[in-house]
């Protein structure tokens, strides 16, 4: 039984070629059926085929005709423990463009349970899917946000703890601002206010939120009832100055300026209870986060090797399986054979049966122990080799 | 037997005080913390065993028991991995306080009990604990305050080194106060019976410990918020320093 990967991914593949060759869950699936026991996960990053007894070159011809031309020197493939090692890696998320990004581990098990893989496949991947799981717990790879958007909303969680009930105000309904506003959402954070220059794009996106859009001008008079203010607008002058800050007395409040002119007075920053991030704050704390996350994928490769190296053992036990199969098979046989020619009572029969059961399982257990102990060593197929010859199992069609 | 218990004790709130240092080690610590709780829980029941009565009257002794005390509040919050860095400043400070006490003799077996009355062991054992949960309260302002200056000067390892969320320090830290108060009103009560009972003047240790449950009381009365509530907390708690420290000596002969 062979393990292959065929495939292409951000490292070596543009946009432009990835795109043809990505294919929807359903269409993955098929393509992996089609060639048999393979499994084709597929995302925005990647486009792998997994095959197990199957020609590599059918793999490569599938990949093609998605491409519609030749993929020389874009395509890799990799054999065996090199192939699991990989899977390994794509699993924890070491190699995305984002170190441990969390999203490939759901896209790793989407394609595994669309398609009714054979025995190594299904081994390889129940395996990924729990290194992945592992290094997602035991490091903190996955961590911290890996985008502006998603560090505001992080920071707010710095500031406030749980952000379920949070009141956001939205000033302008630029895209990264609209980012960060989901972002906070996504985390329990209410989008009250949209305020904008131009009333149809806050109004649409103050629906999309379930907030209220309000003039520019009211921006001031909201600060009381919110928590959070993210503001980005094309506005050449500030937007909202220390003057219009009302004091602080119970409760914090958070401004995200991610415009370029900056929207908010610096000042504000330095209001008691105010706390101000603009834009090269943001991309600091993320230029930092992924260092950490770097220095985590240390960790993380030192899970996926140790897992790698798990199941490498199971593969080398896998050549040993047969012979011990066989061995027991004989052995059985004969006891067997020997007790039906045996004529005593029922009692006695049932006393010979477990007294023989036990002898046989005796002699064979220590070298059942050492055949698996050599599997994981390069005398495995030796070891196998030798027991077939010495028990004539081979002669046996064992 | 005592002996046996101390080093173990010791020996695990230390790993607990610089385990905590690192993300990687934080599970480790708070096992530390387990560990070394349960030793010195053992240790004091040896002490009580040997002892005829209170076994913690001299201010040595007081101070093992206030050890104990603060971390078996800090056990409450201590096992959550986001109050990780909490640690950082509770275990650090009660490795010191227990080495004083052993210093001071406040470790040792079978000395002699000045306490007989159930009223000065529950007076002792209530502002003890008031007193721990203040040592708490104090830790999480002080974590509160670091927080608020990461934020303000917006360091760029805020998401690397998290600490626990402002909000959530400062919520925890107004319910520590809000349940250790009445600790110290009720012990302070107690005393101020027995006193009345004797006849006798306050002293330097009472009358800090009243200006003590004044600061608090206020802190509960004005429930202020931000650097002013976690600067009042630990005012509050170096009224407590000067209590256990400097002016428990002469108190307790």
């Amino acid at each position: 039984m062979t393990l292959t990967v065929v495939g292409l991914s951000h490292h070596v593949a543009p946009v432009e070629l990835r795109e043809r060759v990505t294919l929807a869950p359903a269409a993955a699936a098929d393509l992996a059926r089609a060639l048999g026991d393979a499994v084709c996960l597929s995302t925005c990053n990647r486009t792998e085929l997994y095959l197990s007894d199957v020609e590599e070159a059918d793999a490569v011809v599938a990949l093609e005709e998605l491409a519609g031309k030749p993929l020389d020197g874009v395509l890799y493939r990799l054999h065996e423990d090199a192939a699991a090692l990989h899977l390994f890696r794509v699993a924890a998320g070491l190699d995305s463009l984002v170190p441990g990004e969390g999203e490939i581990l759901g896209q790793v098990r989407d394609a595994y349970e669309s398609v009714t893989p054979g025995p190594v496949l299904d081994r390889v991947f129940r395996q990924a899917l729990g290194v992945g799981k592992r290094v997602r717990t035991e490091t903190a790879i996955g961590e911290s946000p890996a985008s502006v958007s998603a560090a505001a909303a992080a920071l707010a969680a710095q500031v406030f703890g749980d952000l379920r009930g949070r009141r956001v105000l939205l000033v302008g309904a630029g895209r990264i601002g609209e980012l960060a506003a989901s972002n906070l959402a996504s985390r329990g954070a209410e989008i009250a206010y949209v305020a904008n220059r131009t009333g149809e794009a806050g109004s649409a996106l103050a629906h999309r939120f379930g907030g209220e859009a309000v003039p520019l001008a009211e921006i001031a008079s909201r600060l009381g009832n919110v928590d959070v203010v993210v503001s980005s607008t094309s506005a050449p002058e500030p937007v909202l100055r220390a003057a219009d800050v009302p004091a602080r007395r119970r409760a914090p409040l958070f401004l995200i300026d991610i415009a370029v002119p900056r929207d908010i007075d610096p000042a504000v920053g330095d209001l008691p209870g105010c706390f101000l991030y603009d834009i090269d704050d943001l991309e600091a704390v993320v230029a930092e986060t992924l260092a950490g996350r770097r220095a985590e994928a240390q960790r993380a490769e030192q899970l996926v090797a140790e897992e790698a190296e798990r199941f490498r053992s199971w593969r080398a036990s896998l050549d040993v399986v047969p012979a011990i199969a066989s061995l027991r098979a004989r052995a059985e046989e004969i006891r067997a054979a020997e007790l039906a020619k045996v004529r005593v009572s029922d009692d006695e029969r049932r006393t010979l049966e477990s007294v023989t059961a036990q002898i046989l399982n005796k002699l064979l257990h220590l070298p059942t122990v050492r055949m698996k102990e050599a599997a994981v060593t390069a005398d495995g197929v030796a070891y196998a080799d030798a027991v077939r010859h010495l028990f004539g199992l081979d002669d046996e069609g064992g | 037997m005592v002996e046996a218990l101390f080093w173990p004790a010791l020996l695990a709130y230390g790993e607990a005080a610089v385990a905590y240092a690192s993300p990687r080690t934080a599970r480790a610590a708070t096992w530390g913390v387990r560990l070394g709780w349960l030793a010195q829980s053992a240790l004091l029941a040896v002490q009580a065993a040997r002892a005829d009565g209170f076994p913690w009257s001299s201010w040595a002794g007081s101070l093992n028991l206030f050890v104990w005390l603060v971390v078996s509040a800090y056990l409450i919050w201590g096992c959550r991995p986001r109050f990780r860095l909490l640690g950082l400043a509770v275990m650090p400070l009660a490795v010191v306080l227990f080495v004083v006490a052993r210093l001071g003799g406040g470790t040792h077996g079978g000395s002699g009990a000045a306490y007989g009355s159930a009223f000065l062991v529950l007076h002792v054992g209530l502002v003890l604990a008031a007193f721990a949960g203040f040592t708490l309260a104090a830790a999480l302002a002080g974590v509160y305050l670091w927080q608020e200056r990461r934020l303000k000067s917006r360091a760029p390892d805020i998401l690397r080194l998290r600490l626990p969320p402002l909000q959530s320090l400062e919520r925890l830290t107004w319910r520590t106060v809000l349940v250790s108060l009445p600790l110290l009103t009720l012990g302070l009560l107690v005393g101020v019976l027995r006193l009345r009972r004797d006849h006798a003047g306050i002293d330097a240790l009472e009358a800090a410990t009243l200006v003590t449950w004044l600061v608090y009381g206020g802190f509960v009365a004005l429930r202020p918020t931000g650097r002013r509530a976690a600067y009042l907390a630990l005012g509050g708690f170096a009224l407590v320093v000067l209590a256990r420290l400097v002016l428990s000596a002469g108190h307790f002969t």
